[in-house]
């Protein structure tokens, strides 16, 4: 039975990891995940878990004291922000390409500098490519949700890829909701046991982290790319059988309100309830108004994407980074890659927003869909725009 | 006293046909550790990358027996701390049965330098591991440039002896010591085993009092490397013992706070003897730089005396 509960959401993602009972927490304080590893270390002193939490002296040491307890069988977990999530940057690539299914809470915050605590996607953004997947989460019920899914697709036989589960600093991280939680026994049952295809304490001896020469090497990144693609089979998996046990439906992304929506937004995070706001308003005006919520950045959902935005003439992509590529930031990148060749004559816009927490207002989002509607009449449009800065 | 015969019937558990130089002396301190450990024992080994790394774990091949994992270059003590807090864990929860230990090994500039945020961590921290540093005086594997271990004078691809410039302006770092302010329960500089020395079991015992005492331990072993040392193969042994000898590399343990002086030359030598066979040296020797070596003569003997009031010498 689950039971209704009124947590932050760094508190939801500490009560699934005392729910999951890792072997190994390995963790590193910072604003505004810090929250994580302190309630956790408070269970591991209760006595509420059996997990050995190392109490590391960096990101860095974080990560790769989480890549050996990985590679000896265990299950691992740890959590970081910002700047942390950059001091891990090297051994995030390494825990991917020993196909270590680690399991990090991001909690998104703006990358310095200049330093800044709040939140935007500048952290998670900068390591889209590190070959993690990532999921994304609206509040603190997507949060603990995704973290518990986590598990499942990261240690999955086809995966076997580490696994981020990023949610917003401070308005999901902090703000407290009220969310459903599985009981801890339907948690357990759920994660089961990780069962390491080889572990440095198995049976045999094996060796990991080998040096890969040019006879390998493109083999090796061949099959990680190959685990990544079969995550989006897997995560969807994952999802219905977690639908079953909670009745909370997951997919790839999340559509709003998209049935014969004519102008769209595809947005993540937390800023995705905001806009639900305006769409909900904007259809009570009659507004053909929809929005995508994507949950799965890695991989990325592009035949998914396209398939859904089939019958809307314009889309907003909307970028919580800007990627300083002077083309467009990276969802907006990876929309118009998907509808390339897919969408002719298809309005497509980026706005980047809110960075190092500016806030969105149900305003900003309105004159987005504005935006739209007035590029859809008039065919002209900007494909680049700032929302909400001075300029 | 170690039995020679018995330990020779040990089965290496480094295999030969491994890729280190001739002459190379970080693969025989890791077989003498090695040894140490008992033959049921199982054990997990680490290394940082570096030389011993990309030489002894090459895909598809191993020269390591046991578990072996590289994860980065400066973060050896952090990767095998993960591994021995999973163990820990899943010996707590009956998921294991076996017993392992945990070794890490790394050069003088993954330990000394860029993995001294991460040894630090690990040893205060107080895993059960022990973790050796291989000192060869250079960042060898990526072509002899200068570290913090670096001897002052020594001519390296990044301190070269130049015109205006002698080598290494710097006298090396005491992370010996440093580790030994960490004041966990074992730390230990050595050398490796030379036949006919009163400390040839030196390295094994030490290595054995490092595996099996419970808790964090750190050995500091001056490992010959006749590439950066430009030295002979055949002699470089000779200079291991010339660097005992010299008082340039002690020979000392620190067993819960408490200094031992391991060994005690009859006679001090001159640090030339230590500098005089080494290339790397060589530039001190003109008349010019004469000064230079009485300035690294005046650095042994202070850090000697102080050592020797630490021990109870004095």
């Amino acid at each position: 039975m689950a039971k209704r509960v009124s947590l932050s959401g760094n508190e939801a993602v500490a009560y699934a990891m005392r729910q999951i009972n890792p072997d190994v927490v390995a963790a590193f304080p910072i604003t505004p995940s810090t929250e994580v590893p302190q309630y956790f270390s408070q269970f591991v002193a209760n006595g509420q878990v059996t997990s050995e939490f190392v109490a590391v002296e960096s990101e860095h040491s974080a990560m790769s004291a989480c890549i050996g307890a990985s590679a000896a069988g265990g299950r691992v977990m740890t959590a970081t922000s910002s700047c942390g999530l950059a001091l891990m940057w090297e051994m995030l690539y390494i825990a991917a390409s020993s196909r270590l299914p680690v399991v990090l809470a991001v909690v998104n915050r703006a990358l310095s500098g200049p330093i800044n605590i709040h939140n935007d996607h500048s952290d998670s953004m900068g390591a889209r490519d590190s070959g993690w997947i990532q999921i994304y989460g609206e509040n603190a019920q997507e949060a603990y949700d995704n973290f518990i899914q986590a598990i499942r697709i990261g240690e999955h036989p086809d995966v076997q890829l580490p696994v981020m589960v990023c949610y917003d600093g401070f308005i999901t991280s902090h703000a407290v909701e009220n969310l459903e939680m599985c009981e801890d026994a339907e948690v357990k049952a759920f994660v089961g046991e990780r069962v390491a295809p080889y572990s440095l304490l198995g049976e045999n001896p094996v060796a990991m982290g080998p040096l890969d020469l040019p006879p390998h090497y493109f083999e090796h990144k061949r099959q990680q790319a190959e685990a990544m693609r079969n995550a989006k089979k897997v995560i969807l998996e994952v999802a219905a059988e977690f639908e079953k046990l909670t009745g909370r439906k997951y997919g790839l992304f999340e559509e709003y309100k998209m049935e014969d929506a004519e102008a769209a937004m595809v947005i993540i995070n937390s800023t995705a309830g905001t806009a639900k706001k305006v769409v909900d308003k904007m259809r009570a005006e009659g507004k053909k108004v929809g929005l995508i919520k994507i949950r799965s950045f890695r991989p990325f959902p592009a035949e998914e994407l396209v398939a859904a935005l089939k019958n809307v003439k314009a889309v907003a992509v909307m970028d919580k980074v800007d990627g300083f590529t002077g083309v467009a930031a990276p969802l907006h990148n990876e929309v118009r890659s998907a509808l390339y060749g897919a969408a002719e004559g298809k309005i497509v816009p980026g706005y980047i927003y809110g960075l190092g927490g500016r806030d969105v207002t149900v305003n900003d989002i309105e004159s987005v869909y504005n935006d739209l509607f007035k590029a859809i009449e008039t065919g002209k449009y900007e494909v680049y725009n700032y929302l909400g800065v001075r300029e | 006293m170690p039995n020679l015969k018995e330990l020779s019937k040990k089965p290496a558990r480094l295999t030969g046909g491994h890729r280190m130089c001739a002459g190379c002396g970080a693969p025989m301190v890791v077989n003498w550790v090695l040894k140490a450990l008992k033959e049921e024992d199982k054990a997990v080994t680490c290394s940082a990358t570096g030389c011993l790394e990309v030489s002894t774990c090459l895909y598809p091949y191993t020269a390591w027996k046991d578990s072996f994992i590289h994860s980065a270059f400066e973060n050896a003590a952090a990767t095998i701390s993960g591994v021995e807090a999973c163990y820990v864990a899943m010996k707590r929860n009956g998921k294991i049965d076996d017993t392992y230990k945990f070794i890490a090994f790394g050069g003088d500039g993954g330990t000394y330098d860029i993995g001294l945020q991460s040894l630090s961590g690990a040893m205060e921290r107080g895993h059960d591991m022990v973790y050796v540093c291989y000192d060869n005086g250079a960042y060898m594997n990526t072509g002899i440039q200068r570290s913090s271990a670096t001897p002052k004078g020594a001519d390296t691809t990044t301190s070269p002896a130049g015109k205006v410039i002698p080598g290494k302006t710097q006298t090396r770092k005491d992370l010996t010591e440093i580790i030994a302010a960490h004041n966990i329960p074992y730390v230990a500089q050595t050398v490796p085993a030379i036949p006919g020395t009163k400390y040839m079991f030196d390295l094994y015992n030490k290595a054995e009092k490092a595996i099996y005492t419970k808790g964090a331990a750190f050995l500091n072993v001056l490992t010959p490397c006749p590439r950066g040392w430009r030295c002979d193969t055949s002699t470089e042994l000779d200079l291991i013992k010339a660097a005992v000898d010299t008082c340039f590399w002690p020979i000392y343990e620190v067993e819960n706070g408490v200094y031992k002086l391991n060994y005690k030359p009859a006679e001090k030598k001159p640090i030339t003897e230590w500098l005089k066979p080494q290339g790397r040296f060589r530039h001190l020797f003109k008349p010019e730089n004469e000064h230079l070596i009485a300035e690294i003569q005046a650095e042994v003997d202070r850090r000697w005396e102080a050592l020797l009031h630490l021990c109870g010498e004095k």
